[in-house]
């Protein structure tokens, strides 16, 4: 017997049964309500403890902010848990202690659909366009919770990314992989976003476009939206950075500026190799 | 030889019984493909929904004729069907709320909700017959045809004649009707367009501040709606017998299947193509082929490839057929 009555046991019938596409965030949770909340950085992950539903804690008492206009960076080993500390802060996962805070609001016990209406974007690492709707209906998509004409943000877009305009009758799913995260940012930045989440948003693209994207990336902090980001590529990100976060098995290990970061010979040591 | 007799004679056993017959088996499987698109599982419990807003409907049709509302030469369920959608509606939302929301909070894996469905399928099942019985149950009215065959031999002159019943002639109109709006709906509404989304990428919908519980909920009021409109429809046709009902499944999942699941196209032209076959192979062909020919070749068996006993049979072999040799179906669903 599988201990996982749920699992994916007997699944692969397609005739009957359709896993493509289906979420890891549960939808039905009931959300709870912002409080307001003491102090903090613009939006701060604030001595964060948690895991997945529940499984063993990830997390240790980690806090990752973003100052307004900052770019923020997470760095560090694979598994040291840089997309989960994100998702916590998205709350897409239940964190046991510590506290979210946004614009000095507590939002912790938000879903994370309403945090989205809060003004927070993310841009997840995989799976992060509609690959079966056109460019242009991501964008749409994108713009969901707002009621108001959102054609002048289109534009904005397209300013950002010229390729997407040419591509926007283009199935989403068509597109290589650079243009593709080029669409999932533009969906992002659709709603307007007070502060935008990007988890490695250069993973799996070529050296020149992962340049390219850092200068957009750079683009949209100067518009005054602050940017909290998990990059393997550390040396560079962190060249971008105003402040940097050095995580390892789930707890703080360095905290500083970008540049001190860079400069500090252990961390480079470490994790920037040499 | 006389073919104008010869396809009159094909039009009035064949092509517009199966006309009829394929826009509500299209209807049906555009109720399965939404929920394999939108909900991610086959849902078993389908031909018992459509039998329980039918009979919804039917209960409202005859209340409506104890008072005296009707429609003149339109049957009187027709105005009955909205109060049918709306019984099979609350029965969806409350199952979905007792039932399937239980199972997508776990995010248990479609194969379960299958099985889960089936256990609804039972309920249903159960349901309809505590209300209404396992009889059959007439509420046809109006005008029984739109061309008598007797007319049409006066009209033409012909040998043969052409009756086109009252009823088929609604079933395409409505289907018709019914299949537009649901394209317009999915293609350019705002929640057509998140239904779409949701089915593509469920946490991307929900990242871009789509209510998943809604989307789940417009489903289940669309999936109501074609059910009951084409439960109706298949009942004013021919008859309402709850196990006719449950026997659709397998034609309606046929449909949905050689179409392609998942995709709205392809189970209309699965529906259609699985009402030719059916009606095209139980039928027999010697009057049609006895005014082809000259009259010494005439055949002597009645050119009957299957008994209409077997008709379930021809469903289930194209089933096979395709799961064997083009999986996607017709219109690249997402079935592998």
């Amino acid at each position: 017997m599988s201990s996982d009555p749920y699992g994916d046991r007997g699944n692969r019938d397609r005739s009957i049964a359709n896993p493509d596409g289906m979420g890891e965030i549960d939808g039905t949770r009931p959300a709870g309500t912002a409080r307001p909340g003491a102090g903090g950085a613009f939006l701060e992950g604030h001595a964060m403890t948690g895991g997945y539903g529940r499984g063993a804690d990830i997390l240790h008492d980690c806090t990752i902010a973003v100052e307004r206009g900052e770019i923020a960076v997470i760095v560090g080993p694979n598994g040291a848990g840089k997309s989960t500390a994100m998702k916590a802060v998205f709350g897409m996962l239940d964190i046991r202690q510590g506290a979210v805070l946004l614009d000095g609001e507590d939002i912790t016990a938000l879903s994370p659909q309403a945090r989205v209406r809060k003004g927070m974007g993310f841009v997840p690492q995989t799976n992060n366009i509609f690959t079966s709707m056109t460019v242009e209906e991501n964008l749409e998509m994108g713009a969901f919770i707002r009621r108001d004409d959102f054609r002048q943000t289109m534009e904005q877009v397209y300013d950002l990314f010229p390729i997407l305009k040419e591509k926007r009758r283009q199935p989403a799913g068509e597109l290589s992989g650079g243009q593709r995260q080029q669409v999932a940012v533009g969906r992002a930045l659709m709603t307007k976003p007070k502060v935008l989440m990007l988890d490695e948003p250069t993973a799996g693209v070529s050296p020149i476009v992962m340049d390219e994207l850092f200068d957009r990336i750079i683009e949209v902090a100067r518009t005054g939206i602050p940017i909290l980001m998990v990059e393997q590529n550390a040396r560079q990100a962190l060249e971008i950075a105003d402040r940097g976060y050095v995580l390892v098995q789930g707890r703080n290990a360095y905290t500083d500026t970008g540049a001190a970061l860079l400069a500090n010979p252990e961390v480079r040591r470490s994790f920037l190799g040499g | 030889m006389d073919f104008l007799n010869a396809f009159v004679a094909l039009s009035n056993f064949v092509l517009i019984p199966a006309i009829a017959y394929g826009s509500q088996l299209a209807l049906g499987a555009l109720g399965v493909t939404l929920i394999y698109g939108i909900l991610r599982f086959s849902n078993f419990a389908h031909g018992d929904t459509m039998a329980f807003g039918t009979m919804v409907a039917i209960l409202f049709t005859w209340w409506f004729q104890s008072m005296g509302i009707s429609l003149g030469p339109l049957p009187t369920a027709l105005l009955a069907i909205p109060f049918g959608i709306a019984g099979a509606a609350a029965l969806l939302l409350l199952t979905d709320r007792v039932v399937y929301r239980f199972y997508r909070a776990q995010k248990a894996k479609p194969v379960i909700l299958v099985i889960v469905s089936m256990g609804v399928m039972f309920i249903y099942n159960g349901l309809t017959r505590v209300v209404l019985g396992p009889d059959d149950q007439r509420f046809a009215d109006g005008e029984r045809f739109l061309i008598g065959a007797l007319d049409f031999r006066r009209m033409t002159g012909l040998e043969e004649g052409l009756a086109i019943k009252s009823t088929q002639a609604i079933t395409l109109v409505t289907a018709i009707i019914v299949v537009a709006l649901l394209f317009w709906f999915l293609t350019y509404t705002r929640t057509g367009k998140s239904m779409r989304a949701y089915s593509d990428n469920e946490d991307l919908a929900l990242l871009s501040g789509i209510n998943p519980e809604r989307v789940v909920m417009v489903t289940w009021l669309i999936v109501a709606a074609l059910a009951t409109i084409a439960g109706v429809l298949y009942g004013l046709d021919k008859s309402y017998k709850p196990f006719t009902y449950f026997q659709l499944l397998l034609p309606v999942f046929a449909s949905a299947i050689v179409g392609g699941l998942g995709s709205p196209l392809g189970a209309i032209a699965g529906g259609f193509i699985i009402a030719f076959s059916e009606v095209g192979i139980v039928y027999a062909w010697k009057r049609v082929v006895a005014h082809m020919v000259p009259e010494a070749w005439e055949p002597e068996g009645l050119l009957q490839l299957l008994s209409t006993d077997y008709k379930f049979a021809v469903s289930f072999v194209i089933l096979v057929i395709v799961l064997l040799f083009r999986p996607t179906g017709l219109f690249r669903g997402k079935a592998v």
